[in-house]
Order: C-alpha cells, then sequence, then structure tokens
C-alpha cells in the first residue's frame, strides 16, 4: 500500500512521518513513535483510554487516521510534565489518588486538560461533562473530581483543598 | 495492534473534486470524524477500498443560521452545532440534540452528515467479525441470509437508525442537499428516511435506509423557518454518555392562549428510520388535555416499530419514547406560555 509523508506538530515539534493510508493515530504513537502514554482501551471508540488533544481539543486517537491531523497540533499525555515536575493536572491524579490502575488515566488526563484551557473554574457538572467520554473502572470517578478540581486549584495559582487531616493514631492507640 | 485492511484515503479540496472522486470509485465511503465508520471498519463489518475524506471541504464547514432558515455543511463538527448561539436560541432542539450525541470527545469529532447518514445498528450486527461467525452472520453483512431478529422477516432487516440530528430537523421540515453524477437535489428528510421495513418490500429497511443514489453524497441539511414553534430534544440512555440511545424524541408545540396550535413530534431509537409522527398535527387546536396526551400515544403504538434490536426490549424502547414524547409535550407546552 502507498505510503505517504504526514506533517503534523507532535507534543510542540514539527513532526513528518511516512505512514501508509491505514493508520490510526493510536498505533502511530505507539509503535510507530514508541509513545505508549497514550493507551489502547476498547478500541472502538467506547471508552476514552487513548484521548489525545488535537488542536487543543481532545479527540480520540483510535478512530483518528494519522493522514487526518496532517497539518495540526497534536498533545500527548507525554507532553504534559516539564523538566521532570508533573504538571498540575498530573499532579492532582497523583495527590488525589486519581488513578489506580491507570489505564484508563492518560485518557482522563488529556480530556481534563482540554477542560482547564477553556475553564480553569470548573464545577462538578462541567468536569462530569468534560470527562464524559472516559471510562474508569477503579476509582468511582470521585477522587477524579477531587484531582481536577486540585488541578484547577494550581492553575489559578491558589492552594489546593487538603483532604481531612488523618485521625491522630496514635491518640486512638491510648484510647 | 490489528492493521486496518488496506485502503487507500483521498482528500478533495473542493466538492467538485470529492465528486470525481467518487465517481472514479463506486466502491468508496465518505469519512467525516470516522466515529461510526472506522468503528465498522475496525470490526471488519465494512472494507471500503477507498475513503473520500470530506474534512478539507471548506465549502462545507459553514452554519447560517437565521429567522428564515438553517443551513449546516456537511462536515460542520457536532459540538459546533451544540454550542452555536443562533441555533440554540432559534432551534433549540437541534442544538440539545446535537449536544446529546455520544461523549463530548465523539462531538469533536462527529461530523453533521455523519450523524444524519449514521449507519443502522443491532446487536447482531454491530459486532466483531468472530463473534458474528459465530452467529452465522446475519441479513445485514454480506455473509448472511437470516434476520436473527426477526427470522420470517422475508429478507427486510430492522436495524435500528438511532441518529439525534435527524428527528430534531423533521421537527423543521428538514431536507438534505446531495451531490451526485446527476447534478445536485434536495430531499426532503421525510422522503430521504425510506426504512420502513414493510414486508412486501415496497419500501427500504434497515440495510437500505437512506433514498441516496449510488454515488451521492451529503453536501448540507437544512430547516425551514421556525416561526413561533418552541422546541425542545430529550433522549434516555443506559448511561448518560457514549451510549446509543433507548430512544430520543424532539417535540415542537406552538401555544395561542391556552390553545395548542401546533404539535409535531419526531422519534428516533425505535425504527429503521427516524419517525415522524404522523397525525400528530390533528391533535392540537384544542387545550392540552387527556384526550391529546392518549392521541400521542396511539400514534406511538401505531408507528414504533421497535424490535430487538439492542440491549433493552422492544416493547421497553416504544414505552420509553412515548412516555418521553408526552412529557416533552407538557413541559414545551408549559415553557410556551
Amino acid at each position: 500500500m502507498a505510503k505517504r509523508i504526514v506533517s503534523f506538530t507532535l507534543n510542540g515539534r514539527a513532526h513528518d512521518g511516512v505512514v501508509p493510508d491505514n493508520t490510526l493515530l493510536l498505533d502511530y504513537l505507539r509503535e510507530g513513535l514508541g509513545l505508549t502514554g497514550t493507551k489502547t482501551g476498547c478500541d472502538g471508540g467506547e471508552c476514552g483510554a487513548c484521548t489525545v488533544l488535537v488542536d487543543g481539543r481532545a479527540q480520540l486517537s483510535c478512530l483518528t487516521l494519522v493522514g487526518q491531523v496532517a497539518g495540526k497540533a497534536v498533545e500527548t499525555v507525554e507532553s504534559l510534565s516539564r523538566n521532570g515536575r508533573l504538571s498540575d493536572v498530573q499532579e492532582g491524579f497523583h495527590m488525589k489518588l486519581g488513578a489506580q490502575c491507570g489505564a484508563c488515566t492518560p485518557g482522563f488526563v488529556m480530556a481534563a486538560e482540554a477542560l482547564l484551557r477553556r475553564n480553569d473554574r470548573p464545577d462538578d457538572d462541567d468536569i462530569r461533562e468534560a470527562l464524559g467520554s472516559n471510562i474508569c473502572r477503579c476509582t468511582g470517578y470521585i477522587k477524579i473530581l477531587d484531582a481536577v478540581h486540585h488541578a484547577a486549584a494550581r492553575r489559578r495559582g491558589e492552594e489546593p483543598a487538603p483532604y481531612p487531616p488523618l485521625p491522630d493514631r496514635a491518640a486512638g492507640q491510648a484510647a | 495492534m490489528d492493521a486496518l485492511h488496506s485502503f487507500e484515503v483521498i482528500r478533495p479540496r473542493t466538492v467538485e473534486e470529492a465528486l470525481a472522486a467518487r465517481q472514479a470509485h463506486p466502491e468508496s465511503r465518505m469519512i467525516g470524524g470516522g466515529t461510526d465508520l472506522l468503528v465498522n471498519i475496525r470490526r471488519q463489518i465494512e472494507t471500503p477500498p477507498v475513503l473520500i475524506d470530506t474534512n478539507d471541504l471548506g465549502d462545507l464547514k459553514s452554519i447560517e443560521a437565521g429567522e428564515n432558515g438553517l443551513v449546516i455543511g456537511a462536515s460542520v463538527r457536532l459540538y459546533e452545532v451544540a454550542e452555536h448561539p443562533e441555533i440554540r436560541c432559534l432551534y433549540p432542539a437541534v442544538a440539545q440534540a446535537a449536544g446529546s450525541i455520544a461523549g463530548p470527545t465523539q462531538r469533536n469529532m462527529g461530523t453533521v452528515g455523519g450523524n444524519v447518514c449514521l449507519d443502522t445498528r443491532c446487536i447482531y450486527y454491530n459486532q466483531s467479525e468472530w463473534w458474528r461467525e459465530a452467529n452465522d452472520h446475519c441479513l445485514k453483512t454480506e455473509l448472511g441470509d437470516m434476520c436473527h431478529v426477526a427470522p420470517k422477516s422475508k429478507g427486510v432487516c430492522f436495524a435500528t437508525y438511532s441518529g439525534d440530528l435527524a428527528p430534531a430537523m423533521l421537527l423543521f421540515d428538514g431536507a438534505i442537499d446531495l451531490l451526485g453524477p446527476n447534478g445536485a437535489r434536495t430531499v426532503s428528510m421525510r422522503d430521504f428516511f425510506i426504512g420502513h421495513s414493510r414486508q412486501d418490500g415496497s419500501t427500504g429497511d434497515g440495510i437500505d435506509y437512506m433514498a441516496m443514489e449510488p454515488g451521492e453524497f451529503v453536501l448540507r441539511i437544512r430547516a425551514a423557518a421556525p416561526g413561533n414553534l418552541v422546541s425542545g430534544y430529550d433522549k434516555i440512555r443506559i448511561r448518560r454518555s457514549i451510549e446509543y440511545p433507548v430512544a430520543g424524541c424532539a417535540v415542537a408545540v406552538a401555544r395561542d392562549g391556552d390553545r395548542l396550535t401546533d404539535l409535531r413530534v419526531a422519534i428516533t431509537g425505535t425504527n429503521p428510520r427516524p419517525v415522524f409522527l404522523e397525525g400528530a398535527a390533528d391533535l392540537a387546536g384544542g387545550a392540552l388535555d387527556d384526550a391529546t396526551v392518549q392521541g400521542i400515544d396511539d400514534l406511538c403504538k401505531d408507528q414504533l416499530m421497535s424490535m430487538k434490536t439492542t440491549f433493552t426490549p422492544g416493547h421497553y424502547r416504544r414505552r420509553v419514547a412515548t412516555k418521553m414524547a408526552i412529557r416533552l409535550v407538557r413541559e414545551l407546552f408549559e415553557a410556551a406560555a
């Protein structure tokens, strides 16, 4: 099958790839470029694990042909951390335990990133709506809401709300 | 990674180039967002040798919405329709329908043309190749010759149409601009969706659900002036996002004092076509009373033909659609006061 040169911006850098027409962006990122942060989940557009940003909007890389992002800016989860420091969204998922098995997390992180770029003061409904294309089987979503609130606070330059302090174990044992 | 079958992608820049490509490759399929077609390709339900990408067709990316009518290009993304201020104001059913499709990420990708032409679905069809093979395939695929939903269907397919935009557009005399080898034409949506599944074979069915000539493709969809219609869209799904509807319902009412002066109801997710309830307008004219509600109930019983094509039983989907239609009529009648 014929291959074509596809030029796009990948994580802030110009990228030229030679790809067959039938290559999906997800497979190209993972198998072709080794960017395995983006996960393969349902493989059918139902779970959101493969979410990447295309021109700043969340898209499913499992249902995008590489040729369809020609001339566009693609961002994957690998683009978020800077100099070894987690981004605010990644920090939120880490601090608030928004990830358990982690398979869905890169998708959630990218969908949350897209939300926070448009709206850095989302309420619970905004977050539920923006993450509506992503499925998590571990967390029950509450901790993911906490994680995005944490990230939104960081992005606004505020100190995120801490969890209530843990019970004082020593005192409990004494009693 | 499972590679997709080999195909070529053509990326026309103009509508004329797209038409030429379509004529040169009769077996080609148009691809917009790919959220419907690429899933089917992945499952080897379809294996088109050529895809024609509509994303570079600048002519088909505009929205014109005003008091006099609505025209939406086929390559417009669904989120653009959902967020468009004039559509939200004048054609709320259309904006709400667009905003209810799948989830936010799918709406960033999916296009208007793709949603209108959404493939009909069935639990015996939208499955992986090995699943279908184990079940001896079905009527809708080339390999099968039996409808598992209705074994005595005499070659008629009952796969369900579940697009959301079409019912909302039907409220406003929706039409579709098509371009094909014989030129451009505009078809009313009521004539375009032919999936009546009559057993005598006089109409289309779940396989042949659009009145589209070979080589034709959608340019734009259009709706007439809203006038004094107050409209809305509602749909019920097993979960709130990324799910095909149990049933979807678009309603428009006009109210003068305490009188219901116009009533239009269109329902999706039940039949192999979006159903514009015939006879609903005859129920208008008086107050919105029990007789009107009973009338809607009767029309739904008569015209909705939901079969067991999804994970919910057919009669349940019909009841859901009926109740939702009645609820929406009541809400909109109140809102129109």
